[in-house]
């Protein structure tokens, strides 16, 4: 090893060293400590700390409310990712054909991304209203009650989650269509092909590989997503929204059993990693078969 | 051919402003009359007020919380880049060791559900006497906002040339050296980027702010918009008011700086 090199590792250390420290202190340490939280029977109002093993896992496996909110987290994750994909896509290729405004079309589309899921929350509460809300008067005037029917709520959320998520989507496609050449249409032309024959065997095998990754990181967002729902219905009507996040957000600090809230924590850190680690699996996969 | 295209434009900007409709609605709904508030045969009011941007203002938490928002996440971000640069500079140049797990936990950290890590947060800062305090709220925001920006940076130091590095090299600079004089300046846009990326998500962060706050001290505008208090009735056009005044900066940032944003945005995804 010569002295530049033993310099450059001295170097590396010291330069990475500060923010390894903050991770392991902030996040790795915090994730193992709840591991060993949801081995335990916690209620601190009461002074409760024992051991109980596997006991709260054990239990969820049978408890109704923890598979519901399973379904609603998965109805909601599916619904919403496709939607957005579907019309995230759809509007990168509109925007493909922009000139004129491209700055102002952005800013529009943007504007839903980038406010905080609260006031998202706050938006939509009050187009649902049922008597002087915006959708009930587009709608002909019946006052339907988007989120006090069991049957409408969780549809209604998953419209305010696309309109709030759609732009990112759109956004990553519609950066990826600005660097295909403007050659490869030219040639497609010359050659003769439709418009819809340029769409199929040109435009969207280039888009795949960036609609990939929107899937992931949006499934991976709608799975742990927590502030629009808690905001928006509170897990309600009769828990027809209540996803897993807002299943262990109640545990832990409505009923406060820290232990227990840990363990639903623990599933859903477990989902997300399932997700993450199949979607690469399928990728490599797919990149080894080419 | 030039109208047809201009006709495009037109149409495509139009339908946009549809999609962005409940904001503009709630824009409309912040300067109504709570009287008006319940007939809708109006596009837009008929005595348009200010009461209600009065009534946040004058006798509400959210000055306060503008407050604390403004301070948490701007700390946030200035943490962040502070301790992402240069760690960013180790994983893209240097020989760190381990850096493949540490660039996986990165990665892995960016993924991780808040809610699992809020119960053993909520002990830690308890414990270390920190609760409803703006320091709780920028140690936990870090745990996502740092390694977000090494990610972006890493990427961005990636793209410049190396031959930059070599010559300050030659001159005898040492690597302290090349961090700040070389790379610091390249890499300004990108850290601008990395910062608006982070900004905004420290911003809008509700799950922590809500259960590591107790009192105006420190709660944040998320939350306090969440827990807006109503008397009798909801107060609409308050809440109306207030979430414009929430939106203020996302507003900014998605106008006038854009550019950068969305080099932020666009970054972290299309680079693997």
């Amino acid at each position: 090893m010569t002295a530049r090199q033993r310099a450059d590792r001295r170097a590396g250390l010291a330069f990475a060293a500060p923010a390894m420290l903050a991770l392991l202190v902030l996040a790795a340490y915090p994730a193992l400590w709840v591991l060993w939280l949801s081995l335990q029977q916690r209620v601190p109002i009461f002074g409760v700390a024992r051991f109980v093993g596997l006991a709260h896992f054990a239990f969820l496996a049978g408890d109704a409310r923890f598979w519901n909110a399973v379904r609603v987290t998965v109805v909601f994750t599916v619904a919403s990712v496709v939607l957005e994909l579907v019309l995230g896509l759809g509007v990168a290729l509109a925007l493909q054909r922009q000139r004129g405004g491209r700055r102002v079309a952005l800013s529009l589309l943007l504007l839903g991304w980038a406010l905080p899921s609260v006031v998202t929350a706050k938006l939509f509460e009050w187009l649902y209203h049922p008597s002087a809300g915006l959708v009930n008067v587009v709608l002909g005037g019946r006052p339907i009650n988007w989120l006090g029917d069991p049957h409408l709520a969780l549809p209604a959320l998953v419209a305010a989650d696309v309109w709030r998520t759609m732009p990112f989507v759109a956004l990553l496609c519609y950066a990826r269509l600005l660097t295909i050449p403007g050659e490869v249409y030219e040639a497609a032309r010359v050659d003769g092909a439709a418009r819809l024959a340029t769409l199929t065997a040109i435009t969207l095998p280039l888009l795949r590989p960036i609609l990939l990754i929107a899937l992931l990181f949006r499934t991976l967002d709608a799975l742990r997503a927590f502030d629009l729902m808690f905001v928006l219905t509170g897990g309600g009507p009769a828990n027809t929204t209540e996803t897993l996040t807002v299943y262990a957000y109640r545990s832990l600090f409505q009923t406060l059993q820290l232990g227990f809230g840990a363990a639903i924590g623990v599933v859903i850190f477990a989902l997300v990693m399932a997700v993450a680690w199949g979607y690469l699996r399928a990728l490599r996969r797919e990149e080894l078969a080419r | 051919m030039r109208r047809r295209a201009r006709a495009w434009d037109a149409a495509m900007l139009l339908l946009l402003a549809v999609w962005a409709t409940p904001f503009f609605w709630q824009l409309r709904t912040s300067f109504t009359p709570d009287a008006e508030l319940l007939t809708t045969d109006r596009t837009l009011p008929a005595h348009p007020t200010l009461v209600h941007y009065r009534a946040v203002v004058e006798r509400s938490v959210m000055p306060r919380a503008l407050v604390n928002s403004l301070g948490v996440a701007a700390l946030t971000t200035a943490v962040a880049v502070v301790l992402g640069l240069p760690a960013a500079y180790a994983l893209a140049r240097l020989p760190v060791p381990g850096k493949g797990l540490l660039l996986l936990a990165v990665v892995a950290s960016t993924a991780f559900p808040q809610i699992t890590t809020v119960s053993p947060l909520y002990l830690l800062l308890r414990a270390l006497g920190l609760r409803d305090t703006w320091t709780a709220l920028v140690l936990v925001d870090t745990s996502f906002a740092l390694p977000l920006v090494m990610w972006l940076l890493a990427g961005f130091i990636r793209e410049i040339p190396i031959e930059l590095e070599e010559v300050a090299f030659l001159d005898g600079a040492g690597r302290v050296a090349v961090l700040r004089r070389v790379i610091a300046p390249l890499v300004a846009p990108g850290v601008a980027s990395a910062a608006l990326v982070t900004f905004l998500a420290a911003w809008n962060e509700f799950l922590f702010a809500f259960t590591f706050t107790a009192s105006e001290a420190s709660r944040t505008v998320p939350v306090a918009l969440a827990l807006f208090p109503g008397v009798f009735e909801v107060p609409w056009g308050d809440i109306a008011a207030a979430s414009i005044l929430a939106s203020l900066p996302p507003l900014v940032i998605v106008v006038v700086l854009q550019r950068w944003l969305v080099r932020g945005l666009v970054a972290g995804a299309l680079k693997e």
